[in-house]
């Protein structure tokens, strides 16, 4: 009988347990979902150009090679923060020229460098890709990266 | 194997090991690619050779498991499966859509979150496949005995399926598309996952020792306890710097470092049920490979995630090299080993044959793992190279690179070595085997089987 009880309450407590800590996470992240959308990012920028830009990032699966915030693949550098790597938080207009360039300039077919795809953007979708680029730099990423170097 | 209808997880198992060579062949590639950049870079850039490696990871563990409950399931229940032809029917449908993604990918047509390229019609055939299993082990489950194994099992696999609809919300602001992103991801791995390989490893425990249910399942219970109580809230340790409130830092931090308590419990519950029972299973493949999945998973998860999981330290290693390394050891520890666990547990009897080739298989297991620990350890010392010049020092990501190439190379070699293990344990499973199971004896001498 002892028995049975013990592991009729192991049960319950996983149980039990479980929901409590699923609707603890929940909570915090309804809490955080409202944090992110009113607080740690650009609620006012967050236009069409860069809701299409972020669809160019996707489509063209710059994730499988870079990092943004973090996240992606370790094979190129985190753009997050690319946007200021570029001087543009100074230099908008100089940061967008630059961008195109280095879009246009791929594959660099260096020997023995790295190479990244030529991926035919019209200008259009590079002008988005740097609207997305430049909202992303202006998250309230509690201060990561700690250099700019991503 | 007592019921006619655990056949079907053959073709699983068989299809799961398709996906994992192609896996690793893939693998190598991309670790080639690092190495020698201006192969293939025109024909297939790195980006679609590392997601075609990552979702065939992805695939075949989710084809293991579905074959580990097909294999499990009636011999739990104590009856047949409720349709074999519709997990036939959902196994062509599972592989259709992974070749298809596969060829798409090639062709340049995917979505672009990384782990969810699949396109939206590919998702929704996932969804249809979970479906179906649910729908299959369920109605199963229903008219058949019900024990915490199956229980656990189940409430694993709906948790996949579950967790697996935030796939289809995308929003246009970035930092929430990342929040949802960790419910399938983390959740996943480090939830309901767990609950897959815990019943799993406790099937295997009960078969292969012969040690009493009742002191299995209150381990069980004790185990996948610990792995929600902590791995839920412990998704605040990918919660630290993509736009997330700052209570996340303390919150992940605590909690995932309690993450590694279920990968501990489950290497003392399984080395202490051999202890305990005395017993020795004639499947010593099978036994290393259940041992060693415990042993690897508290590595490569526990020790490994615990590494990097503490904000301070995170805020220096975050989406570096030591990242790359833990997802190794941790992937193939927990969710890659159990597979090779119950598949060399199962085939003998799926091919009503004796244990077979089990010093082939052996070689297997230590030529993979010890392949594996390589890389994780070499890639660790680039990570954490890569963290100091990069993150300390500033400097430019690329020249970083140049810096650890040599770890890349090292990484590659121990690539090949996995690579020969693989060649091994697939030839050791689906090669010749001799020694037909004698039709006297029954195959099942209950409860050690
Ligand atoms: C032949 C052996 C292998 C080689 C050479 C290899 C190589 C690679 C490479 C180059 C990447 C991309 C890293 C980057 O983004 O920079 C990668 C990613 C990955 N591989 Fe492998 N791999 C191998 C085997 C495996 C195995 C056996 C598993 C798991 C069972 C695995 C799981 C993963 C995962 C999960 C990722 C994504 C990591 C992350 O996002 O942090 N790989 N692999
Ligand atoms: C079997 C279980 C686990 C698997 C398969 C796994 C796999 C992974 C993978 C693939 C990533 C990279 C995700 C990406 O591409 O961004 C990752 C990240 C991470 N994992 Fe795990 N993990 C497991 C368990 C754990 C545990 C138990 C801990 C903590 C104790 C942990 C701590 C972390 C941390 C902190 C990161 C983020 C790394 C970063 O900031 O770049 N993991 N894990
Ligand atoms: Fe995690």
């Amino acid at each position: 009988m002892t028995e049975r009880f013990t592991k009729a309450a192991a049960r319950n407590i996983f149980y039990g347990g479980s929901l409590f800590f699923f609707a603890t996470f929940v909570a915090l992240t309804a809490l955080s979902h409202l944090y992110i959308v009113n607080t740690s990012t650009d609620k006012a920028g967050l236009n069409d150009a860069v809701a299409r830009g972020k669809h160019v990032w996707e489509k063209n699966a710059c994730i499988n090679c870079h990092t943004i915030l973090g996240e992606g693949a370790y094979f190129a550098p985190e753009l997050g923060n690319v946007w200021k790597r570029y001087g543009g938080d100074k230099d908008h207009d100089g940061a967008v020229t630059a961008l195109k360039g280095w879009m246009a300039a791929q594959p660099s077919g260096i020997q023995g460098r790295r190479q990244m795809p030529q991926f035919n953007l019209t200008e259009q979708e590079v002008e988005d890709l740097a609207a997305f680029l430049e909202w992303t730099s202006r998250i309230n990423t509690q201060n990561w990266p700690p250099k700019l170097s991503g | 194997m007592k019921y006619e209808s655990q056949k079907v997880a053959l073709w699983y198992f068989a299809a799961a090991m398709g996906l994992f060579a192609v896996q690793i062949l893939v693998g190598l590639l991309a670790g080639a690619v690092y190495v020698m950049p201006n192969l293939l870079s025109e024909l297939v850039p790195f980006n679609i050779i590392r997601m075609i490696h990552t979702n065939a990871l992805i695939v075949w563990l989710l084809i293991g498991f579905f074959g580990a409950a097909y294999y499990l399931i009636p011999e739990e229940a104590e009856t047949e499966l409720h349709s074999p032809t519709l997990a036939l029917v959902q196994l062509g449908l599972f592989v259709f859509g992974a070749l298809a993604a596969v060829v798409g990918y090639l062709f340049r047509i995917y979505e672009g979150r990384e782990f969810l390229e699949q396109p939206t019609w590919i998702k929704a055939a996932i969804v249809v496949v979970a479906l179906m299993f649910l729908y299959n082990i369920t109605l199963t489950l229903i008219k058949g005995r019900r024990t915490v194994i199956t229980n656990i099992l189940l409430v694993g696999m709906w948790g996949i399926a579950i967790f697996f609809l935030f796939s289809f919300y995308n929003p246009s602001n970035l930092a929430l598309d990342k929040m949802y992103w960790w419910y399938v991801v983390h959740l996943w791995v480090e939830g309901v996952w767990e609950l897959v390989l815990a019943s799993i490893l406790a099937f295997l425990m009960i078969k292969m020792t012969g040690v009493d249910r009742e002191i299995v399942e209150k381990w069980l219970y004790a185990i996948v306890g610990l792995a929600l109580f902590s791995g839920i809230l412990g998704t605040g340790h990918h919660y630290y710097w993509i736009g997330t409130p700052g209570y996340w830092q303390w919150i992940g931090s605590i909690f995932s470092a309690l993450e590694v308590a279920p990968f501990f419990t489950m290497v003392v519950f399984a080395f202490m049920m051999v202890w305990k029972s005395g017993r020795r299973h004639p499947n010593k493949a099978a036994m290393l490979w259940s041992l060693g999945c415990s042993v690897f998973a508290f590595f490569g998860a526990g020790v490994w995630g615990f590494l990097h999981t503490l904000a301070p330290i995170n805020y220096y290693t975050h989406g570096t090299q030591v990242t790359a390394a833990h997802g190794h050891l941790a992937f193939f520890g927990a969710y890659a080993m159990i597979n090779f666990a119950i598949i060399t547990y199962a085939m003998p009897y799926l091919r009503g044959r004796q244990p077979y080739n089990q010093l082939l298989n052996m070689w297997s297991f230590w030529l993979m793992c010890g392949g594996m620990a390589f890389m994780t350890f070499v890639l660790t010392v680039a990570g954490v190279v890569q963290t100091h010049l990069q993150r300390v020092l500033g400097m430019d990501y690329m020249e970083v690179q140049e810096q650890i190439a040599l770890f890349y190379w090292m990484r590659l070699g121990a690539g090949v070595i996995v690579g020969v293990g693989v060649v091994l344990f697939l030839y050791s499973i689906f090669g010749p085997a001799r020694e037909e199971r004698p039709a006297s004896i029954p195959t099942n001498y209950q409860p050690a089987e």
